[in-house]
């Protein structure tokens, strides 16, 4: 089957700064996918080049085969990209928006599946209003919305929910969600990595325009061998010995960083021959976020 | 969000065959939507100034200046100012437009769907033109109660008015995309625009100016566009008609070939 995004050795070079460094990465049809990494990693630019935004300075971008610069049409007509800035036009409304984005996308009469968007996006009370009138969270549901119109197989999320409240986040995830079972390759970059590992089958890590990380979201979560031990103290003190192992200090609790399970039983041996109580224990496995900063940190 | 789970949202197979000429046809509609959702500021504005300058000057002027033989200079005056609107107008609607969609940064919504530069070009130039003429013609229908105007080859005033607004909506696509900022997109318009439409014999033919101003004239693009206009009015003017028309012709053709090249190599829309 043609993957749904395939990048070869694709290269971005501003001036005299290296955006991306030989990335390559295969996304295949269906997948929900994510793309990770700090602040300037190259997430955008790589986005940016699957949509034509930003050429890149060599190497090549497929979406469903198509070559997003020598067959950007098909390239472009496959991919639905929601940017990460909260940009409208204030001239128009609402459905004015999305009739205009599918006119675009070459869809003249798209008018029931404009309907069923907006309706699935609670933007049908609002289809009348002038997009200045919004709130921001409102919004970017058009954003979503423009990004779905024209039924791009692959849809590509640029941090969708930065500034969105929880309630809109959620109901984005379950639309979103429903649209990946259906079929649709999904492509997500977030900050808020506990979405990632909630909702992506695969993620890769960039850094510095590389990608330092590839795989299931499981395997990436099983790299870390260690764990966390919770514990709420009588007397509330540690002995020396445990000390270097404190990752977190709150009021009435220690956290400590194990290298693995069987260190449990070497730390509640120290506690007893200190004459130390334990009150509450709990045993936490890392999640995303603390590979993600081990990762960024080893590489 | 209401999520219905007995409505099929997810299996979203394109029904119908995509279209070039919807997406070309779309834009342009937009375009053209951009600036008649606010025609007070966009066609009433610049008709209420040409009405202004056509009552100052007509009334200061009138019965002492006569240019063409049994033309009244507040005739002579109508197409002159109507042909400086179009060409300010055109060049307005493609270089605000492109300018205020690259600040605002919708500028992207029009980049992510498969337009060809041709496309782009081609709606951006039809809307420029369209506001070009809805402006001209609304100075004309505003003005033919109280000024004697004669339109004498009409073919030859639509031909200038069409390739005119054509050449200063092209070179409003350049400006928009060039400027990265209102003021070079306003030092452009000032100190270019702006002063190349006055003194290209709007006011007066350039028969009565000094020959070095007369010589100066004929290195002005937008003399042979006001000239050719007035042709089709009164059947006369400074230079062969048939000149102008090759000029302006000409500068249409080359400025559009230069801005589907800049067009084409994404030059500050595509980095």
């Amino acid at each position: 089957m043609v993957p749904a995004i395939q990048i070869e050795q694709v290269s971005k070079n501003y001036g005299g700064i290296r955006a991306l460094d030989a990335v390559s990465l295969r996304i295949g049809q269906g997948e929900f996918f994510g793309l990770l990494g700090p602040n300037g990693a190259g997430k955008t630019t790589l986005i940016n080049i699957l949509a034509g935004l930003v050429i890149a300075s060599s190497g090549s971008a497929r979406v469903l085969g198509h070559d997003v610069v020598a067959d950007y049409r098909s390239a472009r007509r496959a991919l639905g990209v929601v940017p990460q800035e909260l940009v409208f036009d204030p001239f128009f409304t609402v459905h004015e928006t999305l009739v205009f984005q599918s006119g675009y996308f070459g869809l003249r009469d798209n008018r029931g599946w404009i309907e069923e968007v907006m309706h699935n996006l609670d933007l049908s009370d609002r289809a009348s209003t002038n997009m200045r009138a919004l709130s921001g969270g409102m919004k970017r549901r058009v954003l979503v919305a423009q990004a779905l119109v024209h039924k791009p197989p692959v849809i590509v999320l640029d941090e969708p929910t930065a500034g969105v409240d929880v309630e809109l986040r959620q109901a984005l995830w379950q639309f979103i969600r429903r649209l990946n079972r259906h079929g649709h390759t999904i492509v997500l970059t977030t900050h808020y990595l506990e979405e990632a590992e909630a909702l992506c089958g695969r993620i890769a890590m960039l850094k510095q325009g590389r990608i330092v990380a590839l795989d299931s979201t499981q395997n990436l979560l099983r790299m870390h061998s260690g764990c966390y031990l919770e514990l709420r103290l009588q007397p509330d003190r540690l002995p020396d010995s445990l000390a270097a192992l404190v990752t977190l200090r709150r009021e009435g609790g220690y956290r400590l960083a194990l290298r693995d399970y069987a260190e449990v039983e070497s730390v509640i041996a120290g506690l007893r021959s200190a004459g130390i109580a334990i009150q509450e224990l709990e045993v936490l496995q890392p999640d995303l976020e603390e590979i993600f900063v081990q990762i960024m940190r080893r590489t | 969000m209401n999520r219905d789970p007995d409505r099929e949202t997810g299996g979203m197979p394109v029904s119908h065959r995509p279209s070039p000429v919807t997406g070309f046809w779309t834009l342009f509609r937009k375009e053209w939507l951009r600036f008649w959702k606010v025609s007070v500021q966009t066609i009433l504005a610049p008709i209420l100034t040409v009405l202004l300058f056509l009552v100052v000057f007509a009334h200061s002027l009138s019965g002492r200046v006569e240019i063409f033989p049994g033309v009244d200079y507040a005739a002579f005056l109508v197409p002159g100012l109507a042909m400086m609107a179009v060409l300010q107008n055109a060049f307005a609607n493609s270089s605000s437009s492109l300018m205020q969609s690259k600040m605002t940064g919708n500028i992207v919504f029009v980049l992510l769907p498969p337009f060809s530069h041709q496309e782009f070009f081609g709606a951006y130039l039809l809307a420029a033109i369209a506001r070009g003429v809805v402006v001209g013609a609304g100075i004309f229908i505003a003005t033919v109660w109280f000024v004697d105007l004669r339109l004498e080859r009409p073919l030859w005033s639509a031909a200038f008015a069409l390739a005119g607004s054509g050449v200063m909506g092209a070179l409003g696509i350049v400006a928009g995309i060039h400027s990265d900022k209102v003021d070079e997109l306003a030092a452009f318009q000032n100190f270019i625009i702006l002063p190349l439409t006055f003194l290209s014999g709007v006011f007066y033919s350039i028969q009565s100016l000094p020959p070095f101003w007369q010589a100066a004239s004929h290195l002005n693009p937008f003399f042979y566009m006001v000239d050719g206009f007035r042709y089709g009015f009164f059947g006369a003017s400074d230079v062969s008609p048939w000149l102008s028309l090759a000029i302006v012709g000409g500068s249409f053709f080359a400025l559009s070939f230069f801005t589907l090249w800049l067009l084409r190599s994404g030059y500050k829309l595509r980095h």
